[in-house]
């Protein structure tokens, strides 16, 4: 197990290069250059200054040299300065990390306390009204276009009836109210997006968690349960549940890139300071630095999450076992 | 269009009567004796990058550099250039020696004298290219800065240059600060700002909000708001719910929220909207190194074929006017007299006929010498008005037998590919107008270089001869008759159609008193705003 991890770990290095290579590529393979993106039809910024602006970044480089120092920068953990406001990438990840990990966590846990019982309930009661019920209830939150849910219930809730705030994190205010007051509206701006979130995420994981359960039901382990006469609830709970809910670990590691990666549409919606409207403004103003630095964390991420799942599987399901021990 | 609404909002602080007291020399004391109350929250779709005014190129920086610090000159509501942190200025009778008298009263917000010394310091910044200053070229004449006393400093010029008086009206910094500090760019300051202006920098919470707080020893008065809070909200539909709801005070309306989601009752009895027209203009280009756009007569017919009153009153919903020529609408250089071409198909078809195009082989198409009168016209993706304006273009010019194809890019490849290589037949497209006529950059043939903003390759000697002309004369009424024979000249010359000027549509709270429209907006005299006791929002 110990010399899996290792090995596991190691091979991150390759992968994540080659991924940064990769994106470096892609990246400068899009027609276009942040100078151009920012000065192009300005009348006030003469040619000279555009010629100055690519000089001090670098960006009149060939791309080999360009990667080059940003790898070399990446070694000593310098992700590089963005071009657009000329603060360190990982200062400008930093400010915005907190709100969209907030936020997904929040969605995630909800999704799990609602979506798993909920799923196991219709696969135990296959085909009954309450599964129909439920499997129409998720694939509508799937099937919907988001924006226009969020949008709905800000309308709704936001709007006509005033319940919740419209938009917004933190209030610009927040400092000149009592701590108590600032995390009750912290919570209180956190209703809406959480619940419009976590309504989309509902269908897979309920899924799973029901065509897991038919599956676990039939095995013969539940018969011998019954036939030992165990009550109903501790078949269910006990010998079933336990064992259904074995491939939810998978799903549950995966869902680590998407606790730091965060939403754009969400974000920029319910105008949330997190990482999706990051990156996003990021791309839609060639600010590369930005593009990488959050590229990569993202990449490391999901190399982690998958790594995670993958121990985690071995360390729940006693039947495996990993690098051949 | 974003740099439109950076210039309606570069004269925040103008104010009509204390330039007129400054021509008289009278120093006032502040307006409201009355004591700055509420906070105004101002709503905008993306957050400032950098407060530093040299640096700033966006909407929101340069909204709120303005309001942080002041310039040597700024343009009062009448879009004159007036003095700022200048009480009044010289200049020399060649033109190349322009000295500013500078006020005596004015502190940085941390409490120490503003001095000539500081004038020098931003200015010399500005040209260090290590800075990185986009704005490096409208300064590039300058020859020297110097102090003459600790409130009189002279700029020389290499050669008369009359748009310098606006140009000097960048942001002035502190160099008791910044002197000394390595990188202006990545410094604290950019996130800290100090300056002299009506609002000193309280609080940045990144791509939430920014604070600023009145500044109670501002030398032009006590400001009547006592904050001005920026909140970044991206999405329109929810800035509009912000607004009606009371989350933010003000914000830009879309033509459609202008025109149909404004008239409920809650809207009327809460908010009021603004028109008038934005500093900026729409335009169909012709690239004149295309044979097919040689001849002037096919440019006029063109021209003549499109009603752009259909195309304002259908793709603005009526929110924009005419416009006929490059310079900025409302101000002195603008020439009302000139007619452009007014919308008659029936002149077009007789001016193709003129030029030799007719529909000889029956398609429908104009045609000469077997080649049909059929080209691309390109724009930017991601502007639904001008993709709808190139619609409605299409179907005008078929009218006369005039096939138009259109082809929707991306900006940065539509930039890259075909406007900067010159790799187009024709363009739609808009161009922000400064306060300041100089055309140089785009309508000089000097400027027609590849990578210059003159791509479309006009080339008139008469016009280049005017605007040099008009770039060394400092005398506005001799300015005046210069820009307007350039007007006339390029409208006669056709390499543009001129379609129309857009409206700025901004709502604002009506708890807000003192608004003005003027030809510079609403937001020039902001100092001056204030709530009635009885209905301040914000107590703390």
């Amino acid at each position: 197990m110990k010399y899996y991890i290792i090995k596991r770990l190691l091979l991150t290095i390759p992968m994540l290069i080659g991924i940064s290579i990769i994106m470096f590529v892609v990246m400068h393979l899009a027609p276009g250059d942040p100078t151009s993106m920012r000065y192009g039809l300005n009348p006030e910024v003469s040619q000279g200054a555009r010629a100055n602006f690519n000089r001090m970044y670098g960006l009149d480089e060939p791309l080999h040299v360009q990667y080059g120092m940003w790898i070399k920068r990446l070694l000593t953990l310098d992700f590089g300065r963005s071009l657009i406001d000329d603060r360190p990438v990982i200062d400008k990840v930093a400010s915005r990390l907190p709100a969209t990990v907030l936020l997904q966590a929040v969605s995630i846990l909800l999704i799990i306390s609602i979506a798993i019982p909920l799923g196991a309930a219709g696969g135990l009661k296959r085909g009954s009204f309450f599964d129909k019920v439920t499997t129409v209830f998720v694939f509508v939150g799937y099937a919907m276009p988001t924006f226009w849910l969020a949008l709905i219930l800000i309308f709704i809730f936001g709007f006509k009836l005033g319940w919740l705030p419209v938009s917004g994190m933190t209030p610009w205010y927040a400092d000149y109210l009592p701590f108590s007051a600032k995390a009750g509206d912290l919570a209180w701006h956190l209703v809406l997006p959480v619940v419009t979130t976590a309504f989309g995420g509902l269908a897979a994981l309920s899924r799973y968690s029901r065509s897991s359960m038919i599956e676990v039901l039939r095995e013969p382990y539940i018969l011998t349960a019954r036939a030992k006469g165990l009550s109903e609830n501790r078949v269910v709970f006990v010998h079933a549940l336990k064992n259904a809910l074995l491939p939810i670990v998978t799903i549950l590691g995966l869902t680590l890139p998407a606790l730091i990666s965060g939403s754009f549409i969400f974000e920029t919606i319910f105008a949330w300071p997190g990482m999706g409207r990051l990156g996003y403004e990021a791309i839609m103003n060639y600010d590369y630095p930005v593009i990488m630095g959050v590229g990569v964390m993202a990449t490391l991420l999901t190399l982690l999450g998958i790594f995670i799942s993958d121990v985690l599987y071995a360390v729940v399901d006693p039947r495996i076992r990993l690098g051949g021990e | 269009m974003r740099g439109a609404e950076r210039v309606f909002l570069c004269w925040k602080r103008s104010l009509a009567f204390l330039s007129v007291a400054f021509f008289l020399g009278i120093d006032l004391p502040g307006y409201g004796a009355a004591v700055p109350r509420d906070s105004y929250v101002a709503g905008g779709i993306s957050d400032a990058r950098v407060l530093i005014p040299f640096l700033a190129d966006d909407t929101a920086s340069s909204s709120i550099c303005e309001l942080i610090f002041n310039g040597l000159t700024k343009v009062d509501k009448d879009l004159r250039v007036t003095g700022d942190l200048a009480r009044s200025w010289k200049i020399s009778e060649d033109g190349r020696l322009i000295t500013f008298y500078l006020r005596d009263n004015v502190r940085w917000h941390d409490g120490k004298a503003f001095t000539a010394e500081d004038v020098k310091f931003t200015y010399e910044q500005i040209l260090d290219p290590s800075n990185g200053s986009p704005y490096i070229g409208s300064y590039s004449m300058i020859r020297e800065v110097r102090v003459l006393d600790e409130h009189t400093v002279s700029f020389e010029y290499e050669e008369p240059y009359a748009p310098a008086l606006l140009k000097l009206g960048m942001g002035i910094l502190p160099q008791h600060i910044l002197r000394g500090a390595e990188d202006i760019r990545s410094s604290d300051f950019a996130t800290r700002p100090v300056g002299t202006g009506p609002y000193r920098f309280g609080r940045w919470k990144n791509g939430e909000y920014i604070v600023l707080e009145a500044n109670r020893d501002y030398f032009e008065g006590v400001p009547g708001i006592k904050r001005y809070v920026y909140r970044i909200i991206p999405d329109q539909a929810v800035a509009f719910l912000e607004l009606v709801s009371g989350g933010v005070d003000s914000v830009a309306l879309s033509p459609y929220q202008y025109r149909y989601r404004s008239r409920t009752k809650d809207f009327v009895e809460k908010i009021e909207k603004y028109k008038y027209p934005s500093h900026s203009y729409v335009y169909i280009g012709y690239n004149l190194k295309d044979p097919l756009f040689s001849d002037k007569r096919v440019r006029r017919a063109l021209s003549y074929a499109v009603d752009t009153r259909k195309i304002i009153d259908s793709v603005l919903l009526g929110l924009g006017s005419p416009s006929t020529g490059p310079f900025l609408k409302g101000s002195p250089f603008y020439d009302e007299s000139v007619e452009g071409y007014p919308y008659d198909p029936g002149r077009a078809e007789a001016l193709l006929k003129e030029a030799g195009w007719e529909d000889t082989d029956g398609d429908g198409i104009l045609d000469r010498d077997g080649v049909p009168l059929s080209f691309t016209v390109a724009t930017n993706q991601g502007s639904r008005v001008r993709e709808d304006t190139a619609t409605i273009v299409q179907s005008q010019w078929a009218e006369i037998g005039v096939d138009a194809k259109i082809r929707v890019v991306a900006w940065s490849a539509f930039l890259d590919q075909f406007v900067n290589k010159k790799n187009f037949q024709a363009v739609i497209l808009g161009w922000t107008t400064p306060i300041d006529p100089d055309i140089y950059s785009v309508w000089h043939s000097d400027s027609s270089r590849e990578g210059g903003l003159n791509f479309v390759s006009y080339s008139n000697g008469r016009v280049d001869a005017l605007i040099e002309e008009g770039r060394r004369e400092f005398d506005t009424r001799k300015r005046r008759e210069i820009y307007h024979e350039l007007h006339g000249l390029i409208s006669r010359d056709a390499p543009y159609t001129f379609l129309f000027v857009p409206y700025s549509t901004p709502a604002v709270n009506r708890r807000f008193k003192g608004i003005e429209p003027s030809p510079a907006g609403i937001g020039y005299n902001f100092i001056e705003w204030y709530v009635p006791e009885e209905e301040v929002k914000y107590k703390f």
